[in-house]
């Protein structure tokens, strides 16, 4: 009784054992060789004055990947970089400013060394087509009548917003208060740049800061665009970097360098922006 | 809302036995969605101490979002109250054509995103919206103005008092406001008189919850009035922008909100109803 039942019990494993190591050969051999070409989605958190460029870089890079799915998270960078720092995943993060980039820095995400500035912009003054407020330049946002839109002094294009006003009120065809009478026709700070466009754009305010890359597209004829003069604008330098704790490092390594590279460059200054003068290593 | 008691059956009326409804397995099975509600508000207490909580409670832009929110909270209700109370009326006590449009159209807001309400009172509100370009017209603009802040909560907050006055209303027997009438009151003395006291804790309540509602808003807030520290910046407002700034005065904030709406709702439910 006993060992007719044991024999029974070892006939049973057998075909069980053989197909375990049959599936763990399969699993291995996809491991081996099919690693490269399993579908991957690549978590991109980008800044959102990248969303048009971005848009067509992801279309370009994924053209050229057909088994990397990129998934862009576009906001405000200081929204992306405390998302990182609260341990969201994600791949690549690609700020709107060093300083953004630097919270992800420290809270451990991303590596020191790692963040590459790929490209720069600069400020523009936006005002509705049919300009409500009568703006023609920057001097005009100081009259006590004028609604403005700007970003939150915690988003990027915000702090490069007040970097100019303060250079103007230093600059002597200027008045020195002429950066706190603007922030006083402030009607609203916005959470990211492309809320300001939006709001400027239904004509709900009178003028906005934006970058020269957001009017772009149908926006583009939605606003009136005046340039603001050189020395008072800024240089906003982009920096880009791969995730630390990445899924797929070779990924977002492909797409860092995709993005710097010739084909990611011309894409970018076609969306206006002008990329920094260093080409990658 | 006001709960009724807790219904128990006499022993001689052949109700279920009451030994179905013991405390024990109805516990038990209770505490998966009173752990899920209680652990989060316990852990934002504990993350905020008293210390951080006094000082950021000094700081002008803590104190700006703390007075905006209750007055605009308290006017939105109020507006409610005054605006909703006929509607819920002529919901209870007539019969018309679009009876039931009108009530589909009460509780639209309710299922709407938050975000949705924004970009339509925008639309309808803007200064290139529908009514919002005739008031351009005579130089007023809604948006990034308290006022905007105060319709975007009421846009959203209102239809929980109106559906909780409308089964107010309803529940009152039609005997009662007859009677009155057959006594000689005047229309407006029977709504006064008899009408609103016997309503009285459908509407307490539904204002209450319309209150908590419009202190909570956000998602419209922020599209329809914009965001300044002082003229628009709510509590909700400033909580979202110090998470990315400064996450101890918004942590010191929704310390400060949960506090309020805790003891508003519990001075309500022990003293006015």
């Amino acid at each position: 009784m006993l060992p007719d039942r044991s024999a029974t019990a070892s006939t049973r494993r057998t075909p069980l054992f053989l197909l375990a190591i049959g599936a763990l050969l399969l699993f291995m051999e996809c491991g081996g060789q099919e690693a490269a070409r399993r579908p991957v989605t690549l978590t991109v958190f980008a800044a959102a004055s990248l969303t048009d460029a971005f848009g067509a870089i992801e279309q370009d890079f994924e053209a050229q990947h057909p088994h990397v799915d990129v998934v862009l998270n576009l906001a405000g960078s200081q929204h992306l970089a405390q998302q990182l720092r609260l341990g969201a995943p994600a791949d690549v993060f690609a700020s709107a400013n060093p300083a953004q980039m630097t919270v992800a820095v420290e809270s451990g995400r991303i590596a020191p060394e790692a963040p590459e500035p790929f490209v720069q912009n600069r400020l523009v003054l936006i005002t509705p087509p049919s300009n409500p407020g009568r703006v023609e330049g920057l001097r005009d946002l100081a009259r006590p009548d004028v609604r403005i839109v700007l970003a939150d002094a915690a988003v990027p294009a915000g702090r490069y917003a007040r970097q100019m006003l303060e250079a103007a009120s230093q600059d002597s065809t200027f008045t020195s208060t002429f950066g706190q009478e603007v922030l006083s026709n402030v009607v609203s700070f916005e959470q990211n740049v492309r809320v300001v466009l939006t709001k400027v754009v239904l004509g709900e305010a009178d003028a906005g800061i934006v970058y020269a890359t957001d009017p772009h597209g149908d926006a583009a004829d939605a606003v009136r665009v005046l340039d603001v003069p050189e020395p008072l604008n800024v240089a906003a330098t982009y920096p880009i970097a791969p995730v630390r704790d990445s899924a797929h490092p070779d990924v977002a390594a492909a797409f860092v360098h995709f993005v710097r590279s010739a084909s990611g460059r011309a894409r970018l200054t076609d969306y206006g922006f002008s990329p920094t003068a260093n080409p990658p290593s | 809302m006001v709960f009724p008691p807790p219904r128990t059956h006499p022993p001689e009326d052949g109700g279920a036995p009451r030994h179905v409804w013991r405390r024990g397995r109805w516990t038990v099975l209770s505490l998966p969605l009173i752990g899920f509600l209680l652990i989060p508000l316990v852990a934002l207490l504990v993350r905020t101490s008293p210390a951080a909580l006094g000082e950021n409670l000094g700081q002008p832009e803590v104190t700006q979002a703390i007075v905006l929110s209750l007055k605009t909270s308290l006017l939105a209700t109020l507006a409610t109250v005054l605006l909703g109370t006929p509607v819920a009326l002529l919901m209870a006590r007539r019969q018309f054509r679009f009876r039931r449009a009108l009530d589909t159209l009460i509780d639209l807001p309710m299922v709407l995103p938050p975000a949705v309400a924004g970009v339509a009172l925008l639309m309808a509100f803007g200064r290139g919206g529908l009514i919002g370009s005739v008031l351009a017209d005579w130089g007023l603009q809604v948006t990034f103005t308290p006022v905007a802040v105060v319709m975007a909560q009421a846009f959203v907050a209102a239809p929980l008092y109106v559906r909780s006055a409308i089964i107010g209303f309803s529940g009152i027997e039609p005997e009662l406001e007859d009677a009155a009438l057959l006594d000689g009151a005047s229309t407006w003395q029977v709504v006064r008189y008899v009408t609103l006291p016997l309503a009285r804790s459908a509407l307490i309540g539904g204002a209450v919850l319309t209150w908590a509602r419009a202190l909570g808003e956000f998602g419209a807030t922020i599209i329809f009035a914009g965001n300044l520290p002082g003229r628009t910046q709510t509590m909700p407002l400033a909580i979202y922008i110090g998470f990315e700034l400064d996450l101890g005065m918004a942590l010191t904030l929704s310390a400060i909100l949960m506090g309020i709406s805790f003891v508003a709702l519990i001075l309500i439910r022990y003293f006015l109803l």
